[in-house]
C-alpha cells in the first residue's frame, strides 16, 4: 500500500521491518519506566509487558541469538524464520495426535485456558530486524512453555513459567515479571510458589538446553514426556 | 543526541517530499490533489482516512492523554476560550469538532451562572413584589435555567461523539445540548444560524481549511463570532526547543504507555508542526470574509486563540 511504503521512505534508514519504530535513546528510557509502571499498575496491559521485553532485551536479545546461530536446529529456525499462528497451524491435524504428543497437548492447553497463538504483540522498538524475530520466536513459544511445564494462565502459572523463562533467557522483562509478579498472589498460593514451583522451575531452567533450540513446528508428533527428557526439563510437582 | 531524531527526520521528509511530489503528480491526476498528514505526504482523500482512523482510535483516552501531555493545562486554555466569548443567555453557539464536549460544557456553565447571577439582580429589583408574585417568577424562571442558551457539538468522527455524549450523561449535562455528525468543510446547517462558531484543536485536522473558514462564515449570523483555539507557532528559541523535545520525545512514548497507540500520537505532534502559524492563519480567516481578525498568544505561542466577526 502506498501509505505503508511512504511511511518506510519517511524513515529512511530507520524503519527495519514492518511494525518499527525507531526510538532514541531517551525514549526508549521514557518508555521502559513507563511500561515497567503501567504494567504493574494494570495487569491487563500485555501490551506495557511486551514493550518493556523490548526496551530492556538489548544485552539478553543477542544472547539469545547467538546461542541460537550456534546449535544446529537453532539455527535452521533462525534461518526459515517459522511462525505459530493458527493461519499456519493445522489444528485439525494436531488434535488427531495421540494424547500425550506435543501437538495434542498444545491444542489441549490452548482449550483449556481460552487462549490463541495469535494475541502476541509484532515486536515494535526492538532495533535489529533478526533481534526482532529472536523476540517474536520467544513470544510465540510461550504457550509451549506452558504446555511443557504445565502451567496453567493464571497467575500462579504465569509467575512459574516467568521464573524458567528468566532463567532461561535472561529477559530483564522476565525477571522483573517473576520478581513482581508474586505482589499479587495470596499467602497460601505464595508458600506453594516458593517452596515447591519456583525451586523446580529454576532446577529445570538451569538444566535445560535453550529452549528457543527446538524447532517445535516438526516435533507434534513427540511425547511431550520424552521432549522433557532431552531439553531438561524435570517432571512438573 | 536524543533532539537529533527530530531534525533528522524533518531533513528526510523535505528531501523525499520534493521527490514524491514529481512522482506523485502523475498518480496524484488520479488519487487526489496532494497534502500532508504529520511529516508524510498523502492524498487528501488518504488523509481524511488517516485522521477519521487516529480519533477513532484515541476517542475512549483522549481526555486523560489531553491531561497528561499538557498536565492539565488544556482545561486553562479552553476556559480562557469560554471567557473570551463571554456568552450571555440566548445565545446559540456551534462547537465544531467539538468532540467530547469540552467547550460545550464550559458554555453550558457560564451561562448557567451569568443567568443565575441575572436572576439574583432581578430578585433585588423584586424586593417591593408580594409573596405570590414572587414565587411565582422563581417558577418560570426555574425553568429556564440556561436562558434559551443552545450548543450544538458537530464533529466528524462517531467514536468521539459517542464519548461525548457518554461523558455528558455522566456529567449531568442534558439541556441545551445537541450532537450532530457533520464535516467542517461542508456543515449540515443552514445559513446565518449561529452567534458564535468555536473550533478547538480540530482545525488542524481539517484537511481543507479555507472551507471550513469559509462554512464557518456561512453559518454564522451577522454579527456572528468566530474563535479558533489552536497549537500554534513558538517565536521564542529556548521555548522552542524545549517544547520541540518533550514533543518528540515525550509525547509518543505516553502515548504507547497511556493509549496503547504511539503513531496517533507521533501524528498529532508532527501535525503540530505542520499546521500554519499564527499570521498565517490570521490571512486565511480574513480570506473567508471575516473582519476584526485578531489572535492572542497562551503560553508564548504554543497555543494561539484567532477570533474573527462576520458582518
Amino acid at each position: 500500500r502506498s501509505g505503508e511504503e511512504e511511511e518506510e521512505e519517511e524513515e529512511g534508514v530507520y524503519q527495519l521491518y514492518p511494525g518499527h519504530i525507531p526510538t532514541s535513546p531517551l525514549q526508549k528510557a521514557l518508555l521502559t519506566a513507563g511500561s515497567a509502571f503501567m504494567a504493574l499498575y494494570d495487569p491487563y496491559r500485555h501490551d506495557m509487558v511486551a514493550v518493556l521485553g523490548e526496551t530492556t532485551g538489548c544485552l539478553a536479545l543477542p544472547n539469545l541469538r547467538d546461542k541460537m546461530k550456534n546449535h544446529p536446529e537453532g539455527y535452521r529456525i533462525l534461518q526459515e524464520r517459522p511462525r505459530i499462528r493458527l493461519s499456519t497451524l493445522d489444528m485439525a491435524r494436531l488434535q488427531g495426535l495421540p494424547d500425550g504428543s506435543l501437538g495434542r497437548e498444545y491444542v489441549r492447553f490452548l482449550e483449556d485456558n481460552k487462549v490463541s497463538p495469535d494475541t502476541r504483540m509484532p515486536p515494535k522498538f526492538v532495533d535489529d530486524e533478526e533481534l526482532a524475530y529472536v523476540i517474536q520466536r520467544y513470544r510465540e513459544v510461550h504457550d509451549l512453555m506452558h504446555t511443557l511445564l504445565g502451567m496453567p494462565t493464571n497467575m500462579l502459572g504465569e509467575v512459574v513459567v516467568k521464573w524458567f523463562e528468566a532463567i532461561q533467557t535472561g529477559l530483564p522483562m522476565c525477571v522483573l515479571g517473576a520478581a513482581f509478579g508474586p505482589v499479587r498472589l495470596s499467602t497460601r498460593k505464595l508458600q506453594v510458589l516458593a517452596t515447591e514451583l519456583v525451586p523446580w522451575a529454576i532446577r529445570s531452567g538451569r538444566n535445560a538446553s535453550c529452549v528457543l533450540n527446538i524447532y517445535y513446528e516438526q516435533r507434534w508428533e513427540q511425547p511431550v514426556e520424552s521432549l522433557r527428557e532431552e531439553i531438561g526439563i524435570f517432571p512438573p510437582p | 543526541a536524543a533532539a537529533g531524531l527530530c531534525p533528522c527526520r524533518v531533513l528526510l521528509a523535505r528531501r523525499g517530499g520534493a521527490l514524491r511530489a514529481l512522482g506523485g503528480s502523475v498518480r496524484g491526476l488520479a488519487a487526489g490533489p496532494e497534502t500532508h498528514f504529520g511529516f508524510q505526504t498523502v492524498t487528501e482523500a488518504e488523509r481524511r482516512e488517516k485522521i477519521y482512523q487516529v480519533f477513532e482510535s484515541v476517542a475512549e483516552k483522549y481526555d486523560i492523554m489531553n491531561d497528561s501531555m499538557t498536565l492539565g493545562i488544556h482545561r486553562v486554555w479552553k476556559d480562557i476560550l469560554v471567557h473570551k466569548m463571554n456568552p450571555s443567555p440566548g445565545t446559540l453557539l456551534l462547537d465544531v469538532a467539538g468532540g467530547t464536549g469540552d467547550i460545550a460544557f464550559r458554555f453550558i456553565n457560564y451561562v448557567r451562572s451569568v443567568r443565575e447571577r441575572q436572576l439574583q439582580q432581578k430578585l433585588r429589583h423584586h424586593q417591593n413584589l408580594s409573596w405570590q408574585e414572587i414565587s411565582e417568577s422563581y417558577q418560570e424562571d426555574k425553568s429556564n435555567s440556561l436562558g434559551d442558551s443552545q450548543v450544538v457539538v458537530c464533529d466528524i468522527n462517531r467514536e468521539m461523539l459517542r464519548v461525548g455524549k457518554q461523558k455528558a450523561q455522566h456529567l449531568g449535562y442534558c439541556e441545551g445540548l445537541s450532537w450532530v455528525l457533520g464535516n467542517a468543510e461542508e456543515l449540515p446547517f443552514d445559513d446565518d444560524k449561529f452567534d458564535v462558531y468555536t473550533i478547538a484543536f480540530g482545525i488542524r485536522n481539517v484537511t481543507r481549511i479555507d472551507l471550513a473558514l469559509q462554512e464557518a462564515y456561512r453559518v454564522l449570523k451577522p454579527g456572528g463570532r468566530f474563535l479558533c483555539l489552536e497549537f500554534s507557532h513558538v517565536s521564542n528559541p529556548l521555548l522552542s526547543r524545549l517544547y520541540d523535545l518533550y514533543s518528540f520525545q515525550v509525547i509518543p512514548v505516553l502515548g504507547e504507555v497511556i493509549a496503547g497507540d504511539w503513531k496517533s500520537y507521533q501524528y498529532l505532534v508532527e501535525s503540530i508542526r505542520r499546521f500554519p502559524p499564527q499570521e498565517e492563519l490570521k490571512a486565511m480567516i480574513e480570506d473567508a470574509g471575516f473582519v476584526k481578525v485578531d489572535y492572542e498568544n497562551l503560553n508564548l505561542g504554543i497555543v494561539a486563540i484567532h477570533s474573527g466577526f462576520k458582518l
